[in-house]
């Protein structure tokens, strides 16, 4: 174990993986020279050089379609999004070609690659670098969507998405990047498609992904001092979604609040609530809460921010509504 | 059916395999065996006919969805994959029939994927836009225009990154020269040197639109200039100089000199699809490239003058190819449907027990 942050352990997982097998390079823009623009690929051009780590112009669509192909021709590329705001001009790529190339060649070609980079909002920089996006391509069959929430997860999953042999959408989050948290050293894998109990308890389910779960952990805590037992499941893979391990929590808890940064209109707290509602119907003492982002873009102004996000406030009164404590 | 293609250069064998031949005739400096022009002949006239059948069994409602012929534009199909390996990767849009076909795909394959049945060269889960063979290098069949040129350079991407010397011959039209992603792909493609020859089928016609009211600069050979992307423009009515040709453009990039434009004029005799009657053009113009310029007559013209055919030989061999594709055509036609199971295949190599497919009551 070391105490290392969320950007060291996505840079030893994407190193450790280099060594392991020369068909993985990483491209992007600034991983190279630059060092990253988050530094996660901090010292990886020395390591490699400029062969394996590559700098690209930014034309989102055109390095994501390059990846596409080289998956195809039997390499398995690193593409990096400096944020995934940006690739929204690849999704062309990501959600005509890679998604579906496999089932579209009968099984005789696939995109075995990993498109990573940060989500979510960031602090204080407007509409357009402040969204979570992670709906919109998890919708989509053929693709897996992984989101660490903490310098583990974020070394483990990344590892195995690197393994993986599909199109895999790493999503990070920019303001857990400095996050510090301990980390195994060396081989440390966690299966993708596997969600994680990151706070056990018996009075209700809070389900959250990416930097929700820090948010989520933190009305645990205050809900314990109001005599409020919470459980937080976090997912962690997105697509394809663990539901057995939510289903088994709510079962134990009988309610459930679902929190996401993203938008509340067709997000992904609506599809966990469905599948508790279809498949944990029985379990329930409550409807199934949601807390979101609020129905608007991102403002730049602090309060305004602030307002527009999901807060820990939030979710505690949402848990006490559903457990018929408000 | 023909796989390769066998040249003399000079009086030099270039790309034997197993069989010698003479000269049979010389054409701009370069000298073709009999055997390499009756396949190239062959394999033209086998995609023409093939075109046919496919245009045929569509208005019987056999084949549905989007049909794209490539009748007119088959010197292009073959002279390039006359001047290929067969180990460097190809690509095109959804216009790919003649293409998967010279590249040596089992016609049967391909007129069953047309019909969306079990054999279909990628199980009858593409179709007419989607025909892929790994085993050819022939990676699709891609179904949005302009998108398969960000995918070739891919290829050619890794074929540098391992240095095998495999050249990415990526096609598309003059539709699909307008798409952003296009010119993306051609600063990454010269930026770093990347073996790969852009394909510009140049059929004066993207849908509907003409050229002229579509593109801003209607030599497409020179859309490479701001990213010293070099370009030529070829006759693609011509097998010899499409094989000349792109030969030159592949040997180019495969000396890592970085990628090439080879644009080739051409015409599309039937619609964009076979929805599209074609209104947008006069019966003259048609006429003029059908009788004028048409890639066979032109190369049987060259052939019977060479003594190496008449009239009534190509006449017989254009019967034997229609019975052939008659026959591909019924035996594709006698295949089942793909099993209800493959709705639920190919969609992840590594699927994850208990999570997909969905476990609950829907999709």
């Amino acid at each position: 174990m070391s105490k290392i942050t969320y950007r060291e352990a996505l840079n030893q997982a994407m190193v450790e993986e280099m060594e392991k097998d020369d068909r993985v390079f990483l491209m992007g823009e600034e991983v190279a020279e630059y060092n990253g623009a988050y530094k996660v690929s901090q010292g990886m051009l020395e390591k490699f050089g400029p062969g394996r780590v590559i700098d690209t112009p930014i034309t989102e669509l055109g390095f994501a379609g390059l990846g596409v192909g080289a998956a195809m021709a039997g390499l398995k590329p690193i593409v990096e999004f400096m944020t995934w705001n940006f690739a929204i001009l690849a999704l062309d790529q990501i959600v005509n070609a890679a998604a579906k190339m496999k089932y579209m060649s009968g099984g005789q070609y696939s995109c075995p690659m990993v498109f990573r980079g940060a989500g979510g909002s960031a602090a204080r920089v407007g509409a357009q670098h402040s969204q979570s996006l992670e709906n919109w391509i998890a919708n989509v069959p053929g693709l897996k969507v992984v989101m660490p929430s903490n310098p583990a997860d974020a070394k483990g999953l990344l590892k195995a998405a690197i393994r993986d042999n599909d199109t895999v959408c790493f999503i990070e989050n920019e303001i857990n990047y400095g996050d510090i948290g301990e980390v195994p050293d060396g081989e440390y894998i966690i299966p993708l498609g596997r969600a994680d109990i990151k706070r056990a308890g018996n009075d209700v389910t809070i389900v959250a992904h990416s930097r929700m779960v820090g948010f989520a952990l933190q009305a645990a805590d205050e809900l314990a001092k109001q005599g409020i037992d919470a459980e937080v499941v976090d997912p962690r893979t997105i697509r394809p979604l663990d539901e057995n391990t939510i289903l088994a929590s709510v079962a134990k808890t009988n309610r459930a609040v679902v929190v996401e940064e993203g938008w509340r209109f067709c997000g992904f707290g609506a599809e966990v609530a469905a599948r508790i509602m279809e498949r944990g119907f029985d379990d329930l003492d409550a409807p199934v809460a949601r807390v979101t982002g609020k129905d608007v873009p991102m403002a730049y102004a602090a309060n305004l921010e602030s307002l527009t996000l999901p807060s820990v406030a939030e979710i505690v009164e949402a848990v006490r509504v559903v457990c018929n404590r408000a | 059916m023909i796989r390769r293609y066998y040249f003399l250069n000079g009086g030099a064998m270039v790309a034997t395999k197993n069989q010698e031949s003479s000269v049979g005739l010389t054409y701009e400096g370069r000298d073709y065996s009999a055997e390499a022009l009756y396949q190239m002949h062959d394999m033209m006239l086998y995609i023409r006919r093939f075109e046919e059948k496919a245009g045929q069994m569509y208005g019987l409602k056999k084949i549905g969805g989007f049909c794209h012929l490539c009748n007119g534009q088959e010197a292009i199909c073959v002279g390039m994959e006359a001047a290929a390996e067969p180990t460097d990767y190809m690509m095109t849009s959804y216009r790919d029939h003649g293409h998967i076909l010279a590249r040596g795909s089992e016609p049967t394959a391909v007129m069953a994927e047309l019909l969306g049945r079990a054999g279909g060269v990628v199980k009858g889960k593409g179709g007419s836009m989607h025909m892929f063979d790994i085993e050819k290098n022939f990676a699709g069949g891609n179904g949005i225009v302009g998108e398969q040129v960000p995918i070739g350079i891919g290829f050619g991407f890794a074929s540098k990154y391992r240095d095998d010397k495999r050249v990415s011959i990526t096609i598309m039209g003059d539709g699909g020269i307008n798409q952003g992603a296009v010119y993306e792909a051609f600063n990454i493609a010269s930026l770093w040197k990347l073996p790969v020859v852009f394909v510009i089928e140049n059929n004066q016609y993207a849908m509907g639109t003409s050229i002229g009211r579509a593109s801003a600069e209607t030599h497409l050979f020179k859309r490479g200039i701001s990213f010293k992307v070099p370009g030529m423009q070829i006759d693609g009515m011509d097998v010899l100089e499409v094989e000349r040709k792109m030969g030159e453009a592949i040997e180019h990039a495969r000396s890592g000199a970085g990628p090439i434009i080879v644009e080739a004029m051409t015409y599309r005799y039937r619609g964009h699809s076979m929805s599209d009657p074609a209104t947008y053009r006069t019966r003259a113009e048609v006429d003029e490239w059908r009788s004028g310029r048409d890639p066979i007559a032109r190369l049987q013209k060259q052939m019977i003058e060479a003594g190496l055919g008449s009239e009534a030989s190509f006449k017989e061999k254009d019967r034997e190819i229609k019975k052939a594709v008659a026959k591909v055509a019924k035996d594709a036609e006698s295949q089942p449907e793909p099993d209800p199971s493959e709705v639920w295949t190919d969609i992840y190599n590594d699927p994850i027990e208990g999570a997909y497919p969905y476990p609950g009551k829907v999709g």
